[in-house]
């Protein structure tokens, strides 16, 4: 076994390189727009702003998301189900504006069956870097009215009065829906992590 | 919590996200940056000890002055209009990338008294699976700064600090033109505990 090598900060200057959205000489390999040409499902925004414990907007925070495609496959040879036919990658990243604000626009993710094979809601995969916090941090995003959240094994887990944290509220919206989650990283309200 | 299909896959990449010389920063300019021309290179490896092929491997760092060229970062050193200091490249077959850098400088961060961060280039990895992703720095070796930097030291266990201290590669230092150090990642793999900063 090789050792892991630790964790450090990602530090207040990473813009430039993980998210320049051109405002460097520097191009971004991701963006916070998910969807592809061809990919099917249900075109969703998903938003929200990042907090610190003092109840402070965090600016220079950097939000990336992980999920499953409409027919709920991860595009990922792992998946031995992945499908071959959409360029859909189900990864995005977003870098928060002045006021802590993220926003991804994607598909709603399809449900996934867990290791029992009991299927889980759909949900984002998050996770969160940012300056001050040696590791980064991991939570999910879940959908409000989605009848499947009262049975998914995760959110089973998290104390009723918590799982709020976890859901994004959907919005009144022309259009596509658009869900809203705010994450907190410490305090009252913290959001819960998940330790994986 | 149990590892479900969303922990343990992950984004995997063609080289559409890395353009042809994204792995050289001292030629993303019209002129060649000021500094000390490096060669960083090295590892991306499981918890096993197998490459990880194909995966991206993200850096970025301060220029030779020890400035940053975010808009935020006011240290009064000069910016380098040849140096962005940003790079990106994808592992081979056996898990191994390669960067052409300069090597970036010390600076003051105002954290305390006579605070300095030890010269230092940012990664980020992405590895097997989204739970193996990493963000880290590294490091060179004999810094004199090492005992002052809370962040270095943020790290409690001297072993697994020293896994962030690139090691000076004579051998692949190419004669005539550029240093060269070895920095190889240990990335966690499927069965790891969840991670506790050590």
């Amino acid at each position: 076994m090789a050792d892991i090598t630790p964790s450090q900060t990602v530090g207040p200057y990473f813009a430039y390189g993980l998210t320049p959205n051109g405002k460097y000489a520097w191009n971004d390999a991701f963006t916070n727009n998910l969807v592809t040409p061809d990919v099917t499902g249900e075109r969703i925004r998903v938003e929200g702003r990042v907090f610190d414990g003092d109840g402070e907007s965090v600016p220079d925070c950097m939000v990336e998301i992980w999920q499953a495609d409409a027919q709920g496959r991860f595009a990922d040879p792992q998946d031995k189900r992945a499908l071959p036919n959409t360029s859909f990658r189900g990864f995005g990243r977003c870098g928060t504006d002045v006021n802590g604000g993220y926003a991804f626009d994607t598909i709603k993710p399809g449900q996934v069956a867990d290791p029992d094979g009991k299927p889980q809601a759909p949900h984002l995969l998050l996770a969160v870097f940012a300056r001050g916090m040696l590791v980064h941090l991991y939570t999910r995003i879940y959908f409000d009215g989605d009848a499947a959240n009262a049975v998914d094994p995760l959110l089973a887990l998290v104390p009723a009065d918590r799982r709020s944290t976890l859901i994004a509220a959907r919005k009144a919206a022309t259009g596509s829906p658009v869900y809203s989650l705010d994450i907190h990283l410490q305090g009252d309200d913290e959001t819960v992590f998940l330790g994986v | 919590m149990r590892h479900t299909l969303s922990e343990l896959t992950g984004p995997v990449y063609g080289h559409e996200a890395v353009r042809e010389g994204d792995n050289d920063l001292t030629t993303q300019h019209k002129g060649e940056p000021r500094g000390e021309r490096i060669i960083v290179h090295g590892r991306v490896l499981d918890e096993d000890g197998r490459g990880v092929p194909n995966t991206l491997v993200e850096l970025w760092q301060a220029n030779a002055c020890g400035r940053y060229v975010h808009v935020v970062d006011q240290h009064p050193a000069p910016i380098d209009p040849n140096f962005t200091g940003a790079g990106r490249t994808q592992t081979d077959a056996n898990g191994h990338y390669r960067f052409v850098t300069i090597r970036p400088g010390a600076y003051p961060w105002g954290n305390h008294h006579n605070a300095w961060r030890p010269a230092h280039i940012h990664f980020s990895v992405f590895g097997h699976s989204f739970i193996s992703r990493l963000v880290t720095q590294m490091y060179f070796p004999g810094d004199p700064l090492f005992p002052f930097d809370p962040i270095f030291n943020s790290v409690t266990d001297e072993k697994a600090r020293a896994r962030m201290i690139s090691e000076f590669d004579l051998e692949n230092t190419q004669p005539e033109w550029a240093l060269c150090y070895r920095f190889n990642i240990v990335l966690r793999g499927r069965n790891a505990t969840p991670m506790e900063n050590m």
